[in-house]
């Protein structure tokens, strides 16, 4: 009996040392990838695009992908990890400064020879390059033509065609008469619900409020600011009010709109704009029945009511930077290096994101994507007018931009005051930036 | 023998130990040392002294969370207590169907924070859509929208505790109140309420501390919201409480990881510090059968 015990306790023992030391095993000399990936719409695109890499080349590739709004969350955990991540994401250069340390230089790798231009890559003061944009992506107020169109042709209608709806104004005008005959066109409002929903609130706090980012640093001749003025406030609430005053549902009840519900909305006809981005052309295509056909889909520039906004186009540009992690294993950095650049020079790769993804990526050897939004925004630039850039990826926090979603909510429900907008805004900025000093 | 089984409880207790060491006893060090340090992850941190500290105090949001914390605990413990043990009371007076109530009311406390979070706020928000409101859009719905779901929550489980305190009070006791007179009101008070205070010590100390420590439902019912702002810019959550404020600390910026961790630190130290007075005041109030 003695005898037995001790060897079960022995046993024992040895079991919990052997599952405490099987994570200390050296890596394998192949190299692997686990990529962390940044967005959700695309989580099952990448899932099949790893698969098709493992068959072709044998190296595991490992998607995970970080739930809505918890990116830095995870990279946070995940980075801690033996297996951190080898590839990951920053939003710009304000979210670079966290994982400086953890970037590679890919200034000289393969992918980065395959940029079309440099500007996409996010570059050091010494030259090095930390981090590359693997996708562009264009913003506006998406819109049903075949909706708009039956807009423009009825006879209470004031504007007459797509070519006149070029400024705020008119903008203005349109949507406050299809709210106003809104069981004609069988909507329930001009707008989609701008939900403040934590699925949907970046759709303001961050991508509407780059316009007025936008033209501020245009006027004052910047790219980013430690002290943000607001003078183009007064045009956010413009286009806030618009958005809000003409949509599908009451402006107090915006805090439980989803982005869902928005999307749902608009793909089945039940508003005429929503502002979101070519990234949504996935969630309202047609397909069960529902959705818009891709010669439905229109954009329009996001009119904020600036002098000579008429040359203004679609908001185009990246949030989405690919950084490898320098504490990764050589082996698996170099694996991770040729996953990139198989992924946007190879044919099964390119075709991946231009199809399945809908991605316009700006490497040489990219297909032309299929996605009707992005020939929208397209049409813009060929056209002549002036794209607008991101400038939201200078914005000094994630608290700063959820102070000013809360505070937009807040004004919308009517328990708030525009002030505390512009005080979230103006006064926030420079407090977030002297936090992350 | 007596000696031999001596010679082996640490082989049996080696599992459970090094469990409590890896799970508990290591982060916690590791996590005062961090409260110290600046950094990113937890592998590669800097050494700064008391800055982090400063920092926190100087914080007013974690200010805010602290006054709100404690105005709900203050709320919700006394409100759950008292819910459970009349509840307690009334299951244990001999009522038809007494087993299936309490498994009714014991079931909430079966299902995760998250999930009772978003379900509650889908409740308050289907009522307060009549009177064009949200759960977020005013912070006393907040409050007593945290108050009412933690009270649905908690207080099966505490009657659980009461139901068993009643149980065990001693039937003669009664019987000897009854003869010599008593009242249904001065048996309650003087006889059932000392004899279970050992149940309201513990059930008192379990509603403190979890209320203390909730981060769930705070998280999932309002994530805080709804805000003011500060006139210099500071959005204050007015529903945040404790633990999520620190969580939404830690993950602010690149230099606020440190100071969230010293906030968890002070945390620490105010939760043993409340819940210990607290055993030591109500333990005194025990009575020796």
């Amino acid at each position: 009996m003695k005898k037995f015990s001790k060897i079960i306790a022995l046993s024992m023992a040895g079991l919990m040392a052997a599952s405490a030391l099987a994570g200390c095993q050296p890596a394998e000399e192949t190299g692997k990838v686990y990529y962390l990936n940044f967005k959700p719409e695309q989580d099952e695109a990448w899932q099949n695009l790893a698969e098709k890499y493992t068959e072709e080349t044998g190296v595991d590739v490992t998607v995970v992908t970080a739930a809505e709004g918890t990116y830095e969350k995870t990279l946070t955990s995940e980075m801690d990890k033996s297996d951190a991540p080898t590839l990951f994401q920053v939003n710009g250069p304000v979210g670079l400064a966290n994982w400086k340390d953890y970037c590679y230089d890919l200034a000289g790798s393969d992918i980065y020879g395959q940029l079309t231009n440099e500007d996409f890559a996010l570059k050091n003061e010494d030259g090095s390059v930390p981090g590359i944009a693997y996708v562009v992506e264009s913003y506006g107020i998406i819109y049903n033509k075949t909706l708009l169109d039956e807009y423009f042709k009825a006879d209470w209608a004031t504007v007459k065609s797509i070519d006149e709806l070029n400024n705020f104004d008119a903008l203005k005008t349109v949507a406050e008469e299809i709210q106003a005959n809104k069981e004609y066109l069988g909507v329930d409002g001009a707008f989609t619900s701008a939900g403040m929903d934590s699925s949907s609130d970046w759709r303001f706090k961050t991508h509407l409020a780059n316009l007025p980012i936008y033209y501020e640093y245009k006027a004052d001749g910047i790219t980013k600011t430690d002290a943000i003025k607001g003078t183009y406030l007064d045009n956010y609430k413009m286009i806030w009010d618009l958005y809000t005053d003409n949509a599908t549902c009451d402006k107090k009840q915006l805090a439980n709109k989803t982005g869902t519900d928005a999307e749902t909305e608009f793909k089945t006809g039940k508003a005429v704009f929503f502002q979101n981005g070519t990234w949504e052309y996935d969630g309202c295509k047609a397909k069960d029945g529902e959705g818009l056909k891709d010669e439905e889909f229109g954009m329009l520039p996001i009119y904020i009511g600036v002098d000579g906004e008429e040359e203004q186009g679609v908001c185009t540009g990246s949030e989405n930077y690919w950084c490898v992690n320098s504490k990764a294993s050589e082996a698996d950095i170099k694996a991770t290096l040729d996953f990139m650049n198989w992924c946007v020079t190879s044919e099964t790769g390119t075709t991946a994101l231009a199809e399945d993804m809908g991605f316009v990526i700006p490497f040489k050897a990219a297909k032309e994507a299929q996605n009707p939004l992005v020939v929208a925004a397209n049409e813009y630039v060929e056209a002549g007018k002036t794209p607008v850039s991101w400038n939201f990826t200078t914005m000094p926090s994630e608290d700063w931009k959820n102070g000013v979603g809360a505070a937009l909510t807040q004004y919308s429900a009517g328990k708030g005051e525009w002030k505390d907008v512009v005080t979230a805004f103006v006064d926030g900025w420079a407090k977030e930036i002297a936090k992350a000093k | 023998m007596l000696k031999k089984k001596k010679q082996y409880f640490l082989i049996f207790l080696l599992p459970t130990l090094l469990a409590f060491i890896i799970g508990f006893v290591y982060p916690f060090f590791q996590g005062i040392y961090l409260s110290f340090c600046k950094f990113i992850t937890t592998s590669d941190a800097e050494f700064v002294g008391f800055s982090n500290y400063i920092e926190a105090f100087q914080d007013e949001s974690f200010l805010h969370s602290f006054w709100f914390t404690v105005a709900f605990v203050i709320v919700n413990v006394v409100l759950i207590n008292i819910i459970a043990f009349f509840v307690a009371y009334a299951l244990t007076m001999g009522i038809k169907g007494a087993n299936i109530f309490r498994t009714v009311f014991f079931v909430p406390n079966l299902i995760g924070g998250i999930i009772l979070g978003y379900i509650w706020q889908l409740i308050f928000n289907g009522i307060l859509v009549n009177f064009g409101e949200t759960i977020v859009s005013n912070a006393t719905f907040g409050f007593w929208g945290l108050v009412i779901l933690m009270c649905w929550q908690q207080a099966g489980y505490m009657m659980i505790i009461y139901i068993a305190g009643f149980q065990s009070v001693p039937g003669d006791l009664y019987e000897a109140a009854r003869i010599d007179g008593a009242t249904k009101g001065q048996i309650l008070g003087r006889v059932t309420i000392p004899m279970m205070a050992p149940s309201i010590t513990i059930c008192t100390f379990l509603t403190l501390t979890n209320s203390f420590k909730l981060f769930d439902q705070n998280l999932a019912l309002t994530g805080g919201l709804p805000t003011t702002v500060a006139a210099d810019g500071t959005s204050i959550y007015q529903t945040q409480m404790m633990a999520l404020n620190i969580y939404n600390t830690f993950y602010a910026n690149g230099n606020s990881r440190g100071v969230g961790q010293a906030e968890a630190v002070i945390f620490f130290v105010i939760v043993v510090a409340i819940s210990l007075t607290q055993l030591y005041f109500t333990r005194r109030r025990e009575v020796q059968q």
